[in-house]
């Protein structure tokens, strides 16, 4: 199968993990902010390291670096806060990253059957190939649930 | 930079809820008053309380009857995959056949927010927590009284007492809360 280019160039913030750069598609970041506590409670999803507070919002923090880099981030300057989708649903995820992040713009060259699912294509940027994350393959959702039951139903209360 | 955030959920009629802050092996947790029909301190299961052993089910190791039905004694610990910790009190839950060991109380509280568990969390935590709420900048998870034991697991529980194993009903000596 020969990758298809897409004819126009799209946006993309450059993340930095490790040694390693990629890249997610800019209309699905929120922002970058500093590191915060993060609040640890039990449970059985993997890559999942607990929650921050943001903006009145409870994020979860989801650490790729494992699947991407093949081990665990030591240390992290910033939390990318970006849209994961879930069906029909969207929600925030903060995924720590190593270093700065650089806007740019690039055309993208779709994933190739061969390419895993959480790549959703290449693009090229100062000589370097950089992989375009697919944040919904990448991190957990129900996809990834273990006999998975109903969700318990969840009352919204407020002042 | 910055982009929409994804649409908030609509809200339900405001109202505040009360909630229970405790610990289980140092890990705070809150759960409703309103599930919890009464407070026991550990001491007071002593000799009422029947030792179960299910190895497929280690997180309930004991049984005691109390108004005519059997309640499960759930270790808070072990449900949660928490280290082993010396539990000071059994919560009795209402609508449920559960008591869950813990090991103190912080402290009674409002609840003004309750948020839906991310759906990044797609495990049996979905089943443990009703949601999580944000209170004096921490975030504590809200456990759900329904979520500690399955059906499976009461039938497997039930299927494995000897009718007359629980004879002794729990005396009255715990804290009665109102529903």
């Amino acid at each position: 199968m020969t990758p298809s280019v897409e004819s126009t160039s799209q946006s993309f913030v450059l993340l930095r993990l490790g040694e390693r750069r990629f890249a997610v598609a800019a209309v699905q970041i929120s922002e970058l902010v500093a590191p915060s506590r993060i609040f640890r409670f039990p449970h059985r999803t993997p890559k999942l390291e607990g929650v921050i507070l943001r903006r009145g919002r409870i994020v979860p923090v989801c650490d790729v670096a494992e699947k991407l880099l093949g081990r665990m981030l030591t240390s992290r300057r910033f939390y990318l806060i970006a849209v994961r989708h879930y069906g029909d649903k969207s929600e925030w995820v903060a995924l720590p990253v190593t270093g700065d992040c650089e806007l740019i713009a690039a055309e993208m060259t779709n994933a190739g059957e061969a390419d895993a699912p959480h790549v959703a294509g290449w693009i090229s940027h100062n000589g370097e190939v950089i992989e375009v994350l697919n944040l919904d393959a990448l991190t957990p959702g129900a996809e990834d649930a273990v006999g998975s039951k109903t969700p318990v139903v969840v009352l919204e209360v407020r002042p | 930079m910055r982009v929409a955030a994804p649409t908030a959920k609509p809200h339900v009629a405001a109202r505040t809820e009360q909630i229970i802050l405790f610990r289980i092996s140092g890990q705070p947790f809150a759960v409703s008053s309103a599930s919890v029909q009464e407070i026991r301190s550990v001491d007071s299961l002593a000799g009422v309380a029947t030792e179960i052993d299910l190895p497929t089910l280690r997180k309930v190791r004991h049984v005691v009857r109390r108004g005519g039905k059997t309640l499960y004694i759930v270790s808070g610990a072990a449900h949660f995959g928490l280290p082993a910790s010396a539990a000071g009190l059994v919560f009795v839950l209402r609508k449920t056949r559960t008591g869950l060991l813990v090991d103190g109380i912080d402290k009674m509280a409002t609840m003004t927010r309750l948020q839906a568990l991310p759906l990044a969390y797609c495990r049996e935590e979905r089943t443990w927590y009703r949601g999580l709420t944000a209170l004096d900048q921490n975030v504590i998870p809200v456990v759900n009284p329904e979520g500690f034991l399955s059906a499976d697991e009461f039938a497997l529980l039930d299927a494995s007492l000897v009718p007359e194993a629980v004879p002794l009903e729990l005396a009255g000596e715990g804290m009665e809360l109102p529903e």
